[in-house]
């Protein structure tokens, strides 16, 4: 898929992040090819989070550049930023929806700005993108606030998508779901991944999904990446936190069912 | 990334449409004057479908769900009888083929529009006010609960809502105060002057100033200062669910958040009554000093002399009332708030419209059930 002209989605170079005397980040290099899934893992407080955020311009990191599809996300040249945001979605922990529009609204949204379609196009794509996540057209009229959980994800996904992205940015994707929920959300990523060849970048706690989603897996721990490769490749690495994460009776379950 | 292209090959009598390129989001909205070149490729896929044309798309890179929509829309919502497509692409076009087709016609229209918005608005009135009646009542209830569990008594909310709204609040009623003191004296003075009536203007200020322009405007500022955040604050304690969590630790939150907070405002408002009414007087005598030479010794000792004392009590009357109301305005609005940031805004506004037009309704019912008190004989 990615021929060797093609820049890869996302590739970090160099970067720390600082805050005062505390150092986050230091160092790191990640590289993301197109159409790969890539899970980022790492105890609490290790910058994942920051990380995306870093990924996606809402931070800028100390030091270090993040590129995607080759164009620096805080490029100075505003129509290149605009540019490469266009290119990207990200899914936030919460859903963010907008709490005062309703779930069309918030689907319509992205594509009412680009002042392009028309209502009745906007119409047909929003609902196709409801469907797409398997939520009916009637679900259109509630408000966000009305939402179970997990309708809010399956919504803040329908909108990500909105955009047509060739790069889905998660955080957390299935924190506060019940594991059923989170299994037939994770098993709704991967099936819209397989139809639309996206790239997916997500940050996880939860071992269920990163084994169910990622084809690749980065561990954050001591302010670097001390791991990054294949799931097996990941577990055969020998560092503390990969052995408490990975190597506990409940991972070793998870792995199996991957597996399988 | 290619952009998407579209070749009509017009030589038969049946045009062939090859599409090729990107026909995505990105490859059809990215040529600069999007918009018009959008609708004139939409318009130019309606044609070919009319001339019924035959359609290769084996061509196309890449097709997401914006093409798919587009080329379906353009085909009249049918697939066209000579459709080229790889198998992946035609996949996506199934999905939009899934579509519903369009609702036709709008929704019927409500009968008797203005009579309807009347009513509603009248409901919505009623539906207030009681609501403002049974806060009240809780008041009551809680305060009663208090006098017979003073351990209950929530002093910390009750102390830092006073220096919220009370002692924060001293600066601006002050300026106020004396700015509004020192214009009304300029203008009085100009007129008095015309009549030789200069001394009348320690009358004219005192009563103006204690009586009326003191309450009113420290209720305005109050309202606006600390009704605002009191309806706010609770409205995002409403879209937090946090008054949920209180109510599941079996804490009651009339008592917790809004009893504290009427009480705060009934016992802050009267002192910054006397506060701002002091600081209006001062501006005034100051003003008159400059403009008419009155000397401050004989000011300070007319004042008391033109201002019979019941009208201090009226205006701390008045102060201790108008904050009961602003605080019980705010603190329903604020439990009205809907989880979603509209409803918090709109609850916001009218909570402070309606607290500073309840204040000054109020306030002319004091001016005719008081019009014959505190008037120097």
């Amino acid at each position: 898929m990615s021929a060797p002209s093609t820049p890869p989605a996302i590739e970090i170079r160099g970067l720390w992040t600082r805050y005062g005397e505390t150092v986050i980040h230091r160092d790191i290099d990640l590289a993301v090819p197109v159409g790969e899934m890539l899970g980022l893992v790492g105890g609490s407080g290790s910058g994942k989070t920051t990380l995306l955020r870093e990924i996606v311009g809402l931070l800028a990191p100390s030091q270090g550049t993040v590129r995607v599809f080759g164009h620096a996300v805080l490029d100075p040249d505003a129509s290149v930023r605009r540019m490469v945001r266009r290119r990207f979605s990200m899914l936030f922990q919460q859903g963010a929806l907008f709490s005062a529009l309703s779930v069309y609204d918030n689907v319509a949204f992205p594509l009412r700005e680009l002042r392009v379609f028309d209502e009745a196009m906007i119409r047909d794509l929003v609902l196709l993108k409801l469907a797409m996540v398997e939520l009916e057209p009637r679900h259109g009229r509630l408000m966000p606030a009305e939402l179970s959980g997990g309708m809010i994800k399956r919504v803040a996904l329908a909108r990500a998508l909105a955009m047509e992205p060739e790069l889905l940015v998660l955080d957390e994707p299935t924190a506060g779901l019940d594991p059923d929920r989170s299994e037939n959300f994770v098993k709704l990523i991967r099936t819209l991944q397989k139809e639309l060849g996206f790239t997916v970048v997500m940050v996880t706690h939860d071992l269920d999904t990163l084994v169910g989603l990622a084809t690749r897996i980065a561990v954050l721990a001591d302010q670097r990446i001390v791991a990054c490769g294949t799931p097996a490749e990941v577990v055969a690495v020998d560092h503390p936190f990969i052995r408490n994460f990975f190597c506990s009776e409940r991972a070793a379950n998870a792995l199996q069912k991957g597996k399988a | 990334m290619a952009d998407a292209a579209l070749e009509i090959d017009d030589r038969e009598a049946a045009a062939r449409a090859r599409l090729s390129g990107d026909w995505t989001l990105v490859g059809l909205t990215r040529t600069d004057g999007v918009c018009a070149d959008f609708r004139a490729r939409e318009a130019r896929l309606r044609d070919l479908t009319q001339r019924g044309a035959h359609w290769d798309l084996r061509a196309i890179d890449r097709l997401d769900s914006v093409g798919a929509v587009l080329l379906w829309r353009t085909w009249g919502r049918a697939w066209p009888a000579a459709l080229e497509v790889s198998e992946a692409h035609r996949r996506v076009l199934e999905h939009a083929a899934q579509l519903p087709e369009p609702v036709t016609g709008r929704a019927p229209r409500e009968p008797f529009p203005v009579t309807l918005t009347l009513g509603r608005l009248g409901l919505r009135a009623l539906s207030n006010l009681t609501g403002l009646i049974a806060l009240i009542g809780q008041m009551v209830l809680d305060f009663a609960w208090l006098c017979a569990h003073p351990r209950d008594i929530p002093w910390r909310e009750f102390s830092a809502n006073l220096y919220k709204s009370g002692a924060q609040a001293l600066p601006v009623t002050a300026l106020v105060g004396f700015l509004i003191g020192v214009v009304l004296s300029y203008l009085t003075s100009l007129q008095l002057k015309a009549f030789g009536a200069d001394v009348f203007i320690v009358n004219l200020l005192g009563i103006s100033i204690v009586r009326e322009l003191g309450p009113v405007l420290v209720a305005v500022l109050v309202a606006g200062r600390s009704g605002s955040a009191m309806t706010a604050q609770i409205g995002v304690m409403r879209v937090t669910e946090e008054i949920d969590a209180l109510a599941t630790m079996g804490i009651s939150r009339t008592l917790r958040l809004v009893l504290p907070k009427v009480a705060a405002l009934a016992i802050a408002l009267p002192l910054l009554v006397i506060w701002c009414s002091s600081a209006g007087i001062l501006g005034g005598m100051v003003a008159a000093n400059l403009q008419m030479d009155l000397a401050y010794g004989f000011f300070i000792d007319t004042l008391p002399r033109a201002v019979p004392v019941a009208n201090l009590w009226i205006g701390l009357g008045k102060g201790f009332v108008f904050g009961i109301l602003i605080a019980l305005v705010a603190c329903h609005f604020g439990l009205k708030v809907r989880p979603n940031t509209e409803s918090l805004s709109a609850k916001t506004t009218t909570s402070v419209v309606t607290s500073i037009t309840v204040v000054i309704l109020v306030d002319a019912v004091f001016a005719i059930l008081t019009r014959n008190v505190g008037m120097p004989g």
